[in-house]
């Protein structure tokens, strides 16, 4: 009575197993002894030539099943067990076989040519006077006086003994001169040059310009060659050789120097009013610029599009990445695809290592009871009572804190878990071999002289194995969940490798929680189907192999 | 019974003995470097003690610096007498941090609870009485998924729909930015308010096992002959099932029900940490992955007294509710 007390918080009791482990054995023995007597029959039967001729009480007409093709039978016809069944066969296909299928490896990281805006040149439209020296006598502070003269409106002024003379020819430009010699510029409209042959330094040519453009002459003459001007488009021969415009552009970088042609497509385009502007530099390659202005700095700043080779980061589902790229830049189905291979393998080699120390211990505290069952009962209730999770939580941290591979860290996560889950297979084992032992075959086998080994192993634990498998199949899940679990706290599998649970960790960024859904429900939705069609299996299984409950 | 239950008691001080012993030499176990590292770490902290401090504290609490057994002995006197120590994260008394953040959780627990009997319970009659009908299967399938569900799965999929779509809750913490200029009804609607996703949560994952549960044993009892008998009789259906059945059903929920009681206290950790609500199970994750000795040992060491105390509680309740079933 007490032991059975022990078992109340145990979970497969919940499902209300252990109960009628008596029956179900009986049930088991009853099958067997039916199937060898039809298995007799069958060898008769062979021999009849004719089977029509049965009559219709005859129970040979009927046909015959081993249990084990009963309980498939029973099985296959639970339509929820069914489905969970091909569910997993998917799952199956889709971890093991799409791993090999898939063109991309489990640590592929994929880049994408993204362009970036690089503040590339600003450009001011020139609101103060420039000047132009002609002469040694109009420099530094001879430029500062012609200034203040300038915009004095005075006519003369003198600096260090010398006169000069400011002939106002517009607004924006006044020409200096001392003694009738013109000795240097102010102005405000800026000469380009365009050609080798104009140069923008040359005193009688951006003289001569400024003065044709101040007075909106379509000609003037300068260094003996007549040009044509016409809205600031200076020409020689009909070619452009130089152009006048406000705009001065700068560089943002000391290094870039800016073509001529940059230059003026540049001015076309901010002329028109473009937000875009695309130049194709001399080397043929195309850069796309984005133009703004400033209203408070007065000035335009033109950023330059330039293509880098950057992570292919939550890049969304599309043709070559079916469910997108995660935040490493990695194929999300073939993170999928391999993080089901781990979890399916860490689940299976977990209930495998739990399952053998179950049995083995179970198997020997219910046979020989006693002191050595009580013994290791109480082993049971210990196991029992350490916490796992923080357990597993304490040894996840101090893996973190000694960086161990995260190869080796998977193998001391299986063993953990299993080492961590056994007593409850060890229970259930006892329970059943506890109740099988009592029983006629039990004695008969003593009887037979058989080992004792051999007893246990070979005539007791068969009759457990349906309890067990169904165990074991619903321990499969929950091994499942725990693992993603902890690989989702970021504890249990590690980065490089997959697993379910470590691809939904993502979601701890609010960012990929709202945004990227692509990456996280994909996951949930394996993992949650996986451990659903675990548990209908497991269920289906018990229903089948128990017959009693369907009625 | 008096004397089955001081025997049980008594067997329960001896696992936990046992228990103790094996967190104790793990803790120990830990390689000695990593607490090393640890209090190295803390001592970098500004304004906080040097590491020679830190050891010394370490080891006058948990006797480092005897063998394993000689300072298990010392240390679970000291745990008996009720002193455990000082946390290192929290940098307060280990109860007083215990004291601050189990409430939270308790009230979590406890509502949830509720909610997970009143679910559960109909459901698993429901589905136990109409076996194999559609009504059935739909229950049945329901209750595995809400088994299935990873909870921060679930959890995650809540705060998609619930906080982020529909912005109805916040996606973090116990209580809301405004909290500190509500009155006192105030607070409280405002703490109730972040709770509604971390109980939904847990109600969804926990109620499955109790559904299925009620459901076996409903199964079972409605096989029994005495419901055989009510049905001959000509009672009607309701009267057999209300009044005959469920009844007997009652005994083996009420003593697994009762059992899983002092869990309430446990926390729910996966939950909180999700949601940052400031309970046992947050806390002490945040200890843990710390290196918060004292506070991750005094939880351990606590989880183990509940988990005896429900064993305890489930087997005297279950002789109290049957009373076919004799103590020796």
């Amino acid at each position: 009575m007490k032991d059975d007390n022990n078992n109340k918080l145990n979970p497969t009791h919940l499902n209300g197993v252990p109960k009628r482990a008596a029956e179900i054995a009986v049930e088991h023995n009853r099958d067997k002894v039916k199937a060898i007597e039809e298995e007799d029959r069958k060898e008769n039967n062979r021999n009849k030539p004719n089977e029509e001729q049965y009559s219709l009480n005859d129970d040979r007409r009927v046909k015959v099943l081993s249990p084990g093709a009963l309980v498939a039978k029973r099985f296959f016809r639970n339509r929820l067990a069914v489905t969970g069944m091909s569910v997993l066969v998917f799952m199956f296909i889709f971890s093991f076989l799409g791993g090999v299928v898939t063109p991309y490896g489990e640590k592929q990281i994929f880049y994408r040519n993204d362009i970036t805006n690089k503040e590339y040149c600003s450009v001011v439209t020139n609101e103060e006077f420039r000047y132009m020296s002609n002469d040694p006598l109009f420099s530094g502070i001879a430029q500062a006086q012609a200034y203040l003269a300038i915009s004095s409106d005075q006519e003369q002024y003198s600096y260090n003994d010398v006169t000069y003379d400011i002939e106002k020819l517009s607004d924006d430009l006044y020409v200096v001169s001392v003694g009738g010699k013109q000795v240097g510029l102010a102005y405000k409209d800026i000469v380009n040059s365009l050609s080798a042959e104009v140069s923008e330094n040359d005193f009688g040519f951006v003289l001569a310009a400024l003065s044709a453009y101040a007075k909106g002459e379509s000609s003037f003459t300068a260094n003996g060659k007549t040009y044509s001007l016409s809205d600031g488009d200076i020409k020689l021969n009909g070619e452009d050789v130089a152009y006048i415009s406000r705009f001065i552009v700068r560089s943002a970088y000391p290094d870039v120097v800016l073509s001529k042609r940059f230059k003026t497509e540049l001015q076309e385009a901010l002329e028109t009013g473009d937000e875009d502007f695309l130049f194709t530099e001399d080397d043929g390659e195309e850069y796309e610029y984005s133009l703004s202005y400033d209203a408070y700095r007065k000035s335009y700043s033109v950023k330059q599009g330039k293509e880098t080779r950057v992570i292919d980061q939550y890049s969304p589902p599309g043709k070559d990445h079916w469910l997108g790229t995660d935040g490493n830049g990695m194929d999300m189905l073939t993170r999928l695809m391999y993080g089901g291979r781990v979890s399916l393998i860490i689940g299976f080699i977990v209930v495998f290592i739990e399952s053998i120390i179950g049995v083995i211990f179970g198997g020997i505290s219910g046979y020989f009871g006693g002191w050595i069952d009580n013994l290791i009962m109480r082993v049971v209730d210990i196991f029992y009572c350490i916490p796992s999770t923080p357990l597993l939580i304490i040894l996840g941290a101090m893996m973190d804190a000694y960086n161990v591979d995260p190869k080796i860290r998977m193998l001391y996560l299986m063993l953990i878990l299993g080492f961590l889950g056994w007593p409850g297979v060890a229970r259930l084992v006892r329970g059943q071999i506890l109740s099988l032992r009592e029983q006629e075959f039990m004695t008969a086998t003593e009887a037979g002289g058989i080992r004792i080994s051999r007893r246990i192993f070979r005539h007791l634990i068969p009759n457990v194995i349906p309890q067990l498998i169904v165990t074991m199949t619903m321990g499969l899940g929950s091994t499942i969940i725990i693992e993603a679990t902890l690989s989702f706290l970021g504890l249990g599998v590690r980065f490089p490798f997959a697993s379910w649970g470590n691809i939904i960790n993502d979601v701890n960024n609010t960012f990929v929680l709202t945004n990227y859904l692509f990456i996280w429900i994909p996951a949930g939705v394996c993992l949650l189907a996986t451990v659903l069609a675990f548990n209908l299996v497991g269920d289906g299984l018990r229903d089948a192999f128990d017959p009693k409950m369907k009625r | 019974m008096r004397k089955y239950i001081v025997k049980r008691i008594f067997i329960s001080v001896v696992i936990l003995f046992f228990v103790a012993f094996i967190i104790y030499a793990l803790m120990r176990c830990l390689p000695t470097s990593y607490i090393e590292q640890v209090a190295r770490q803390r001592s970098m902290a500004p304004g906080s003690m040097s590491y020679e401090q830190w050891m010394e504290r370490l080891a006058a609490q948990y006797n480092m610096d005897k063998g394993i057994v000689v300072g298990f002995f010392g240390w679970f006197w000291t745990f008996l007498k009720g002193d455990f120590g000082d946390s290192w994260k929290w940098t307060v008394p280990v109860i007083e941090k215990f004291n601050d953040v189990i409430w939270v959780s308790f009230i979590m627990g406890a509502i949830s609870f509720f909610f997970e009997l009143i679910i559960a319970i109909p459901l698993g009659v429901i589905a136990a009485t109409k076996q194999n009908s559609k009504t059935d299967y739909i229950i049945s399938v329901i209750a595995l998924a809400g088994i299935s569900f990873p909870t921060f799965f679930f959890a995650s999929l809540l705060k998609l729909v619930f906080s982020v779509k529909l912005g109805w809750f916040d996606l973090f913490g116990l209580v809301g930015r405004n909290y500190n200029n509500l009155d006192a009804w105030g607070k409280v609607l405002d703490m109730a308010h972040h709770l509604v996703l971390p109980i939904i949560t847990l109600v969804v994952i926990s109620f499955g096992s109790l559904m299925r549960y009620t459901r076996t044993n409903m199964l079972e009892v409605l096989n029994a002959d005495y419901i055989r008998t009510a049905r001959a009789k000509g009672l009607s259906e309701r009267k057999v099932i209300y009044h005959h059945a469920f009844r007997n059903t009652l005994i083996p929920i009420v003593t697994i029900v009762g059992g899983s009681r002092p869990g309430l206290f446990s926390g729910a950790l996966i939950t909180e940490t999700l949601f940052g609500i400031n309970g046992i199970g947050y806390v002490s994750y945040q200890s843990m992955v710390g290196g918060d000795i004292p506070f991750s040992m005094f939880y351990m060491v606590f989880l183990a007294v509940l988990t005896l105390l429900g064993n305890l509680l489930a087997d005297i309740l279950y002789a109290v509710v049957d009373p076919r079933v004799r103590i020796a």
